[in-house]
């Protein structure tokens, strides 16, 4: 199978679903004119291909998610690009209170059938720039969270999303978009909901997404060799979340690690330690462990970043002492 | 006052039991007399009553919790009374109606039988799944030696506690682990390697009842020297008997059985033998006032023993109509705490399974039990003639610690001569 990148797989996925449906556009600041296509180039090219469907917008977030929202009410299926996580915070009552609510507030007469694409994460962009809010935006009903790893999820989840008559968030990641991984030339898609066995392994479930995924499966390498066998449970979709994998992989392996790049108060792995006690309580062989990004705004300077950030060390040191019984 | 509830005495082998479900929450009204949890023990579940009035103030004892008997398991008092907790335990177990005295050698209900249970009741620091595994297999918590932070017990303790644990049965074969095949040293020739052998099948866990059986089985075989004696009882008179009552009884609903009559016969044979009518006792050998007849009754997954008391007093009749409500009982797992335990004797009757003969194990304490066979049609020879009778095979298994082959023949001809003579079971 032919390897690929993150980035290159998000672009097939918007070709493919411009070819297959004319509804579907994309709006964003430099989708059209910057580095050939998007700040992080994913839409190079496209504008040429589809004229007329590819349109750089002003520098106004608000207004972009608005705009798409007024498009998907009427009949389009946008795909609004917002550069990075950091400027959604600007089109916040468009997404939560707008693009949320228009379907259940008209009783599903209208539906909202669009995708708000953005990069989460860090990248060497200090502390407005470094942020991961998949645990906000996953707080809110009815909107559907994508969070993929791995080119192949991306390519496949996305054009589900865009097919989907409910609003997605679609949260690429920052350090994703270069990294390169098999994806058939075929057509497939991926459904919403469904987590991803990215390793099974008997001993000690991780529960992660994004770019943690990648992190973890080089921790689950490292603890092969000391013994440890790791299973890891990528969610791919925040919200809808897949619960009863994760339980499954619970009930197996009766220890539980959530790993997540964002701040842990209030995190995602909050979330699902308290679902793991909930419905798992009597598997559980140790407390569930959170492995999460330190809670101080992201530092500039490089070597702080990355002590910041959790990486694949953290996740072997916290496996190693869930297995020694230290939690 | 607050009155302390505590794990009831039920049947006089009965060390402990297990909280299956308490139906009162705490703050919760109760009456006395009202039931208020669910005990599980090794042969039963039943639920235990209010022993007093007020409020169910505290519980002490939790659902899976096994404790012994006696001891506190939640305070009823008024809503304002101060409580002390936690309270001291119970110091003497509420007395069974049973006059049976504890036996040296109690035949442990518990298949935990190594370690001694510390002392108090503080809070067992397990985690849930290691919780869930020892409350699966019946393990005491307080025995396992915990190896999580401030000794918090994990799965693999308790996994490890079990894997050390006497086995009742042969040891599986072991883990169909590929053998790996280590490079032999060169200077020696290569070793050969065991053929593995592979597990095939499904592994049943054990049930309470299925760990009794099997401690109290392998217990009985261990510690009693069994022997054994076979006599052939002719039932014609017997059965003949047993029609006319049948058909009198008929109206009442009332059925008697051949067991009834074994059980009648054997009552009445072991007031002229009181010695079998005993207990081996490291010190002695306790004969029993009462003859009290214990009854295997096979119940869905293994069996149970349940007791006609006094079976020498009563009628047929009154056998007959206890033996069906008690067996009644025993296969729906609904017993009554009376309808077990405090046999002085035991019967096993295989009967309606067209057996020859058998042989029973000893069901301690008791000094016999008598495996009953299959009444069939038989040549026999009478006055030199071969004719066909109704012979009925009675086996008994002895404890040769109390009685020996002698006593054990006469005792068991009594038997034959009564069952051979019926009309003497009936005035």
């Amino acid at each position: 199978m032919p390897e690929i990148t993150y980035r290159e797989a998000l672009k097939r996925a918007l070709r493919e679903e411009m070819q297959r449906d004319p509804t579907v556009v994309i709006w964003g600041e430099d989708v059209v004119a910057y580095a050939g296509g998007g700040a992080y180039g994913v839409t190079a090219g496209l504008a040429k291909e589809f004229p007329g469907r590819v349109r750089d917008t002003p520098i106004a977030e608000e207004a972009i998610v608005g705009v798409g929202l007024g498009a998907a009410m009427g009949g389009l299926r946008p795909v609004c690009e917002i550069m990075t996580v950091n400027f959604t915070l600007v089109a916040w009552d468009q997404i939560v209170n707008h693009v949320a609510k228009q379907s259940h507030m008209f009783n599903g007469q209208i539906k909202v059938p669009m995708v708000i694409r953005t990069p989460n994460g860090h990248g060497r962009t200090a502390a407005t720039h470094s942020q991961n809010f998949d645990a906000w935006f996953a707080s809110i009903p009815s909107l559907k969270v994508v969070a993929p790893a791995t080119p192949y999820d991306a390519k496949g989840l996305l054009k589900t999303a865009i097919r989907d008559d409910d609003p997605v968030i679609f949260l690429e990641h920052l350090q994703l978009y270069s990294t390169r991984g098999e994806v058939p030339d075929e057509e497939y898609l991926i459904p919403i909901g469904e987590a991803d066995y990215k390793r099974r392994g008997k001993d000690i479930t991780i529960v992660t997404w994004g770019r943690m995924t990648i992190e973890s499966l080089k921790a689950a390498k490292i603890l092969a060799e000391e013994g440890i066998d790791v299973e890891i449970v990528d969610l791919r979709t925040l919200r809808p979340m897949d619960v009863p994998t994760i339980l499954e992989s619970v009930r197996k392996t009766n220890r539980a690690i959530v790993v997540e790049e964002g701040w842990r108060t209030c995190g995602l792995g909050a979330e699902i330690a308290a679902t793991i006690q909930e419905q798992a309580f009597n598997y559980l062989d140790a407390p569930v462990a959170r492995v999460a990004g330190l809670e101080v705004p992201m530092p500039y300077a490089r070597n702080l970043e990355r002590a910041t950030i959790p990486f694949a060390e953290d996740v072997v040191e916290a496996v190693r002492a869930m297995m020694r019984n230290e939690y | 006052m607050p009155t302390n509830i505590t794990m009831p005495q039920m049947g006089f082998d009965m060390t402990e039991g297990t909280i299956a479900a308490w139906l009162k929450k705490e703050g919760d009204m109760v009456t006395r007399g009202e039931p208020i949890a669910e005990i599980e023990t090794d042969k039963t579940t039943i639920q235990i009553e209010a022993f007093a009035s007020g409020v169910l103030r505290k519980i002490i004892a939790q659902p899976g919790q096994r404790v012994p008997v006696g001891e506190v398991i939640a305070i009823i008092a008024d809503p304002s009374e101060a409580i002390d907790e936690p309270i001291a335990r119970a110091a003497t177990p509420q007395p069974e109606s049973s006059v049976l005295p504890q036996p040296a050698e109690s035949v442990a209900t518990s298949v935990v039988v190594s370690g001694v249970v510390p002392e108090g009741s503080e809070r067992i620091v397990a985690t849930p799944v290691a919780k869930r595994i020892a409350q699966e297999h019946g393990i005491d918590l307080r025995l396992v030696k915990g190896s999580g932070p401030e000794g918090r017990i994990t799965k693999a303790d308790v996994e490890a506690f079990l894997a050390s644990m006497p086995k009742a049965a042969p040891a599986p074969p072991a883990p169909a682990v590929a053998p790996v095949a280590a490079p032999a040293p060169a200077a020696l020739p290569p070793q050969p390697q065991p053929e593995p052998v592979p597990v095939v099948g499904i592994k049943q866990p054990l049930s309470r009842m299925r760990q009794t059986i099997a401690a109290r089985m392998a217990a009985s075989k261990q510690q009693v020297p069994h022997f054994y004696i076979t006599v052939s009882v002719e039932m014609d008179a017997a059965l003949a008997l047993r029609e006319q009552i049948n058909a009198a009884l008929k109206s009442e609903g009332v059925k008697v059985s051949i067991n009834d009559m074994v059980i009648r016969a054997a009552a009445l044979a072991l007031r002229r033998f009181p010695n079998l009518n005993a207990s081996f006792m490291n010190d002695g050998i306790q004969m029993h006032d009462h003859i009290n007849i214990g009854v295997a009754v096979s119940v869905p997954d293994g069996l149970v023993t349940v007791t006609v008391r006094d079976a020498d007093t009563k009628s047929l009749k009154q056998i007959s109509q206890e033996m069906t409500a008690l067996a009644a009982r025993a296969r729906e797992g609904k017993m009554l705490p009376s309808d077990y335990g405090g046999q002085t004797f035991t019967i096993s009757n295989l009967g309606m399974y067209g057996v020859d003969n058998f042989i029973a194990i000893v069901n301690q304490p008791d000094a016999a039990i008598l495996a009953v066979a299959t009444a069939q049609p038989m040549p026999v020879v009478r006055e030199g003639q071969i004719v066909i009778r109704t012979m009925m095979n009675l086996t008994l298994s002895g404890d040769h610690r109390v009685t020996d082959g002698a006593e054990a023949a006469q005792f068991l001809n009594e038997i034959k001569r009564l069952l051979e003579n019926p009309w003497g079971l009936v005035l």
